[in-house]
């Protein structure tokens, strides 16, 4: 049997590589994703008082900071058993909204635009954001703009772009300023004619993946977010929805339910944990989170632009595309929303309020806070003793949700594009492509320790290792 | 300022001559002089305790380097107060502390507001060339509005100073020697059951680093009100 290795894994956040079997003929026989970081903070965040959580846990990650910030302050809130002020939450929510932009820019124009406007057989050595700079100069430009935009208005609420204190628990540590909401108001339309243009082009190129559509991560799943009351797309709040693979309603878990209904295994080759729908089991109980698995799970967006961009969507590709590599046009049509809903949020009365903030002690000795982070649901939850001191933490996050979905994914597309007797860079780099394309953050989700760097290893028959691929 | 009818001596600091009051201390006569010394564990109105020896200066005819807040002024000194010997000693002590316990900055409730942090930066210590010793330690989180957090604590003593000649409770005192000293509230007991505590807050304004902080405050947030505290424990030294 050969052996293929592909690491690390390029253009993901986090380290992780694959390992590729295959037999005596060449075909695929099995295929390994393995996550190699350790990350370590439910331990030593034991005995710290709770309130230091969300500058702590936000150091997991400096893509999405936020993220982490708003599950943990979410989590705090719990723990004071406050109502936060409903200006406080306007505000979380919209600087949750920035970060999406952000975070799906980066992750549709610096990470997988590459593999998409130059191609999954470009050469490897310019297929990168500074191959697509010199090709597609104007696109690149546009997602630098569209991240700028997100990353102006964390800084702007926040102070800091990356890792500010601004999210505490109870609220948000200062109001909004008019200067800056004015100053977010008059850049909105730019990055709305921004994502107009990258959708229309998305679509128009869309013919050329008829293949990836067809073969990346396709294979049954379920899927999993959060949803408003009336089962519309929620991000910043609300009930995890558990949807079978049509779509159809399987069950609803109130934040503080998760545990019956997600479990976790572990894995013997990855630090990653792999979590699963409890009552169905594995493999039944495997679910996606994450752009994709929002818009499946959700009645609609609840803003016109990307209601209008959904329904299209879904004529395209039926109620609920399945396909992984349908990741990237959610994103997309995320973005609509995140942008239209930052217009909503401005203009609600109220948000300049300078009540932001609610102030209390330990009023409660366990605390869950969910929100959706842009690579899916992120839950926190904590046990603190009387006074405040966190006695134990469990973090459960977007990419770990998707750990099992990647894994059959990475099995489908190998299988179905690679050839042992006549390999090419390029059907080992759509293996990496369909890992991008769910944007995992591989040092945010593992328990233990955390790497996504990739690195695909192509064995032989009797284990030697005939080809590797790094990153 | 010299107060009348005290004995004055003449003195050098780099060079200037100062002319003050016997009683004094090298650190005093450079704070005439205009000259900057770095100190932690000096607090305007406290007894100095020489704990931090941040503000060691050279003094002509003696070998080795002099803490100038425990050092009184003598007739004919010559003072040097700024280095490069004296800046390498300095950016050591500083290392040293950084490396002793748990000062994880970023996460820290006094993260932009810290003594520790401003000297560090202010000196130019843009890293640590000793291994860290990350010690397992406690934070106390016992007393309903405080928190003691040992992972920030320098050791300068300015709580323990702070409330037994100026509050007057003596709550707080250093225990054992070395290495494994350590501020203890009573007899070692937790903050919240220590009874001779009035809850002024004295010791956490007096804190220079996250070591003491209000309950509730979350990273970044911890201000102290050193100007307020330096006010206060000035006039009770000068009534004492």
């Amino acid at each position: 049997m050969k052996k293929i290795t592909i690491a690390p894994v390029s253009r993901i956040e986090g380290h992780a590589h694959i390992t590729i079997h295959l037999r005596e003929d060449g075909e695929v026989e099995s295929t390994q994703f393995h996550v190699t970081q350790v990350r370590g903070f439910e331990k030593f965040v034991e005995g710290r008082p709770y309130y230091e959580m969300p500058g702590i846990t936000a150091r997991i990650c400096g893509i999405c900071p936020i993220s982490h910030l708003l599950a943990s302050a979410k989590t705090c809130d719990a723990l004071m058993a406050v109502r936060i002020p409903p200006t406080a939450a306007m505000l979380r929510e919209l600087i949750h909204c920035a970060q999406v932009v952000q975070s799906h820019a980066l992750s549709f124009f610096h990470l997988s635009a590459p593999d998409l406007l130059l191609g999954m057989d470009f050469d490897p050595a310019r297929r990168n954001v500074l191959g697509l700079a010199a090709k597609w100069p104007e696109q690149a430009r546009d997602g630098i703009e569209l991240r700028k935009f997100g990353q102006q208005i964390i800084e702007r609420l926040a102070g800091e772009r990356v890792h500010p204190s601004w999210i505490v628990p109870g609220g948000v540590a200062s109001p909004l300023e008019s200067e800056a909401r004015e100053e977010i108001l008059q850049r909105l339309p730019h990055a709305r004619e921004i994502i107009r243009r990258t959708l229309e082009l998305y679509k128009s190129m869309l013919d050329r993946f008829a293949e990836e559509v067809e073969n990346f991560g396709t294979s049954a799943t379920m899927w999993a977010a959060l949803v408003d009351p009336a089962g519309n797309l929620q991000l910043y709040d609300g009930r995890i929805r558990f949807a079978g693979m049509n779509g159809e309603l399987i069950g609803d878990a109130a934040p503080e339910q998760y545990g019956g209904a997600i479990a976790e295994a572990s894995l013997a080759d990855s630090y990653m944990k792999a979590p699963y729908y409890r009552p169905l089991g594995i493999p039944n109980g495997i679910y996606r989170v994450g752009p994709l698995a929002r818009l499946n799970v959700a009645g609609c967006c609840g803003t016109p632009e990307a209601d209008r961009e959904l329904a299209e969507f879904r004529q395209r590709f039926g109620r609920v595309p399945a396909s992984s590599f349908h990741y990237h046009y959610a994103r997309l049509i995320e973005i609509t929303y995140a942008l239209e809903r930052i217009k909503q949020l401005l203009d609600t009365p109220g948000i300049l309020d300078s009540q932001v903030r609610a102030r209390a002690e330990v009023n409660a000795a366990e605390g869950v806070g969910v929100i959706e982070a842009p690579r899916g649901t992120l839950i926190h939850h904590y046990k603190v003793d009387a006074n405040g001191a966190m006695k134990w933490a469990n973090l459960i996050v977007a990419t770990g949700h998707n750990n099992l979905a990647i894994g059959r994914g990475v099995e489908q597309v190998a299988r179905h594009f690679i050839d042992g007797n006549r390999l090419r860079e390029g059907m080992l780099n759509r293996v990496s492509a369909l890992v991008r394309a769910f944007d995992p953050c591989l040092s945010c989700s593992t328990h233990a320790s955390g790497v996504l760097p990739l690195r695909i290893e192509l064995r032989s028959a009797s284990g030697a290792v005939l080809d590797e691929l790094r990153s | 300022m010299p107060e009348a009818g005290q004995k004055k001596v003449s003195i050098r600091i780099d060079g200037e001559l100062v002319q003050l009051p016997a009683s004094h201390t090298i650190l005093q006569a450079a704070a005439m002089a205009g000259r900057f010394i770095p100190t932690l564990c000096h607090f305007d109105g406290l007894a100095d305790a020489g704990a931090c020896r941040l503000c060691v200066v050279e003094v002509s005819g003696v070998a080795r380097l002099l803490p100038a807040c425990t050092t009184p002024v003598q007739e004919g000194m010559s003072v040097v107060t700024d280095s490069p010997k004296l800046a390498a000693y300095r950016r050591m002590i500083l290392e040293l502390l950084l490396a002793e316990r748990n000062h994880v900055c970023a996460v820290c409730v006094s993260n932009g507001h810290c003594e520790l942090q401003n000297l560090a930066a202010q000196l130019g210590v843009a890293s640590v060339r000793y291994p860290y010793r990350y010690p397992k330690l406690p934070v106390d989180l016992s007393h309903p509005r405080f928190v003691l957090d040992q992972n920030r604590c320098i050791l300068c003593s300015r709580c323990v100073r702070v409330c037994a000649s100026v509050e007057g409770a003596h709550v707080w005192n250093v225990m054992s020697r070395g290495i494994h000293s350590m501020v203890v509230a009573d007899l070692n007991d937790p903050w919240g059951d220590a009874s001779s505590c009035t809850g002024c807050g004295k010791c956490v304004n007096a804190c220079p680093t996250g070591a003491l902080s209000e309950k509730g405050q979350a990273v970044e947030e911890m201000m102290k009100n050193t100007a307020q505290l330096v006010t206060i424990a000035m006039r009770k030294a000068v009534r004492a």
